[in-house]
């Protein structure tokens, strides 16, 4: 919603314009895909927004045809989705697809916010942005926990019994509002089906909030790997052709990757223990969520019991904290724009948080790993370390990479000559 | 920073690698060569028939297959005659009929495999306390599932080693998490007579029974993989086209 003012499609129809002149879409579409002014120097980290829009799109049909063949009832569901993978047409595509979406969508995601979060993207002006991606984020792990419970194999149950059962950390009401969350004193048949008429609806909130993480990208136009606003009309070049097409071959690469695993491993990604019935009474050696919930696991599992020390006083049992710590982790970064305020948005041009960039994401993997391990020894010393970096790196030292850092000078625009050869591309 | 960025990449793709091999306690099983590796695999049609005939003549004395029908044999290669032969050969529990009574008759090829016991509690008290699994899924539920099968089926030892005291009715499997199983050591030679003139040693019933379990958890393998091909052939084609299209239109901003 840039400068230029809205012009009719001209070059079209007499029904277009009749149609534009009521309700006007193709103005619309006009303005919003085709002159849409994008800085001319985005580099291929700007391709997975796109790529998670489709991937959300593709989720939503598959699933759609999935729940078409799906029985949400404890005595059936496992049987249904072998039903789907044996006799529904090409139902084993379909099912592949949506399985390894879900690890495509997270993987597509993981990497737009790391890009955001080294070209700086979340600043000023892109607050809200950055916040309605947090809530995407943070619907996709309840759509995809759930999502995960459906074929109720032996992990769909144990993880549906592990994280539901967080919410008993919560003084006084825990107890009860697990009971209200399963609908009844176990997991069981109510709580497979409100799981499947919710991992049917949040999509749609997904659906939603990306609309409006669109509408906030829309009004300031697209961050750059320079950082620095547009200053003049050469600075920016009209969406289409230009990222149309550059999406569409980002579209295919990713594509490849993505139906290399459909094909030829369709269940790398997957616990083999989710092949085996749930089974209520058999507690599987290791009880895992999938890998993009990982890190969050870790986190989750690092958090010791919190007293006074040199005595055994306890103020919070580590469940609690852990649980705490969790859902801190996932909403500390909202308020990243406040902790890093420095004035200067790339990476580049800071040559202190560009390395602390490296080791967050180090720190992260790291945490990835401890996840899914045991809790013992070495690596709940690590996983404890790698928390702590975790809340530090965004609680401490940035605010203090921003207060000290000496940044290195900005180029006077996007297509000044002089840095040409430091641009993105 | 370069050094940095390098040390992340390695660790990402470290993690992957150590994430992946998740130990469920049973050791990791020798990798064994199968037809149906690799993207253009498939199965040796003799070799299934010969893996459903161990499995029906010895593992499913004990072991259901609930997901399969008998119509799925076709894919073995099986004639329509012979299938309504095999299904016939059971007697399946049908009804109620319009004087309301339950009524026996010949399995009919859209029959669920017949399991052996009618629920599974009747599955342990048969057999000591453990329960059979069902195998329909089998390859997929194990790490490594084919190599995992073959090493179970071949890693029976008549004197456990020393330090090892097998509890009352269980049997030594270096295999198996743990090392003792419930399960009686079901491939003795010659334990099946195979209809094709197959020497039946342990290794060759153990290989066959596991060719024939792969399918059965993967039917869709084959066509899948030859699907596969088709379409990455596809995207990589389309992806060229779009990579030299959008060479062409980012010309006049270079």
């Amino acid at each position: 919603m840039t400068s230029s003012s809205p012009r009719p499609p001209s070059s079209q129809g007499p029904i277009v314009r009749w149609i534009d002149e009521r309700l006007p879409i193709f103005t619309f579409m006009e303005h919003e895909l085709n002159d849409y002014p994008t800085p001319k120097n985005l580099n291929y980290w700007w391709n997975f927004g796109s790529l998670a829009g489709i991937v959300l799109v593709i989720m939503i049909a598959t699933g759609i045809f999935l729940a078409m063949n799906y029985t949400a009832h404890v005595d059936m569901a496992f049987g249904s989705v072998e039903r789907i993978m044996r006799d529904v047409n090409y139902g084993w595509l379909i099912r592949y697809v949506h399985m390894n979406g879900a690890s495509m969508f997270f993987l597509v995601v993981y990497i737009h916010m790391f890009r955001g979060l080294y070209y700086g993207s979340y600043k000023g002006p892109r607050e809200l942005l950055w916040w309605l991606g947090l809530i995407v984020l943070i619907l996709m792990m309840a759509t995809a926990f759930m999502g995960y419970v459906l074929p109720w194999g032996q992990m769909s149950f144990w993880g549906a019994t592990v994280i539901t059962n967080l919410f008993s950390a919560i003084p006084l009401v825990g107890d009860p509002i697990v009971t209200w969350l399963w609908g009844g004193f176990a997991v069981d048949n109510p709580t497979l089906q409100r799981f499947f008429s919710l991992h049917y609806l949040l999509p749609f909130v997904i659906v939603g909030v990306v609309v409006l993480h669109l509408v906030a990208l829309h009004t300031h136009g697209s961050n750059n790997p320079l950082g620095i606003d547009r200053k003049s009309e050469k600075d920016s070049i009209p969406f289409h052709p230009y990222y149309t097409i550059k999406d569409m071959f980002g579209l295919g690469v990713f594509l490849i990757f993505f139906m290399g695993f459909v094909f030829f491993a369709p269940n790398f990604f997957g616990e083999p223990d989710n092949y085996i019935p749930a089974n209520p009474l058999q507690t599987p050696a290791e009880i895992v969520p999938e890998w993009y919930l990982l890190p969050f696991y870790a986190i989750l599992r690092s958090v010791p019991d919190i007293a006074i020390p040199g005595t055994s006083i306890v103020f919070m049992e580590a469940k609690l904290a852990g649980v705490i710590a969790m859902f801190g982790a996932l909403l500390v970064p909202a308020a990243l724009p406040w902790l890093d305020f420095s004035k200067v948005r790339s990476a580049q041009f800071r040559p202190i948080y560009k390395q602390l960039f490296w080791i967050f994401l180090a720190d992260c993997i790291l945490l990835g790993w401890v996840g899914a391990q045991k809790p013992e020894g070495m690596t709940l010393f690590l996983g404890r370390a790698a928390t702590a970096y975790y809340f530090a790196h965004l609680l401490i030292l940035m605010p203090l990479v921003a207060k000290f850092e000496k940044t290195r000078p900005l180029p006077e625009s996007i297509s000044d000559p002089v840095l040409k050869n430091e641009g993105g591309e | 920073m370069i050094k940095l960025k390098h040390i992340t990449l390695s660790l990402i793709l470290s993690a992957a690698l150590i994430g992946g091999a998740f130990a469920s306690g049973a050791p990791k099983p020798t990798a064994q060569k199968w037809s149906f590796d690799g993207i253009f695999g498939k199965f040796d049609r003799a070799a299934l028939q010969r893996g459903f005939q161990v499995y029906k003549e010895v593992c499913s004395s004990c072991h259901s297959m609930d997901y399969l029908s008998y119509r799925n044999l076709s894919a073995l290669g099986y004639s329509e005659k012979e299938i309504k032969a095999i299904a016939a050969t059971t007697e399946v529990i049908d009804g109620p009929n319009d004087e309301g009574e339950m009524y026996t008759r010949k399995g009919r090829p859209y029959d669920r495999f017949k399991a052996p016991f009618p629920n599974a509690n009747a599955a342990r008290a048969a057999n000591n306390g453990a329960f059979p699994p069902d195998l329909s899924v089998i390859t997929k539920a194990r790490l490594h599932g084919p190599d995992y099968l073959y090493a179970l089926m071949t890693s029976y030892k008549e004197t456990p080693p020393k330090g090892v005291k097998l509890a009352e009715g269980m049997f030594y499997n270096s295999a198996f998490g743990g090392g003792q199983i419930a399960m009686v050591p079901p491939l003795g030679e010659e334990a099946v007579e195979y209809t094709d003139g197959t020497k039946a040693t342990t290794k060759q019933m153990a290989k066959d029974v596991t060719v024939f379990m792969s399918w059965a958890a993967e039917p869709e393998m084959e066509e899948r993989k030859r699907l596969g091909i088709k379409v990455l052939l596809f995207l990589l084609v389309l992806t060229g086209l779009l990579y030299a299209l959008k060479r062409k239109i980012w010309a006049d901003l270079h």
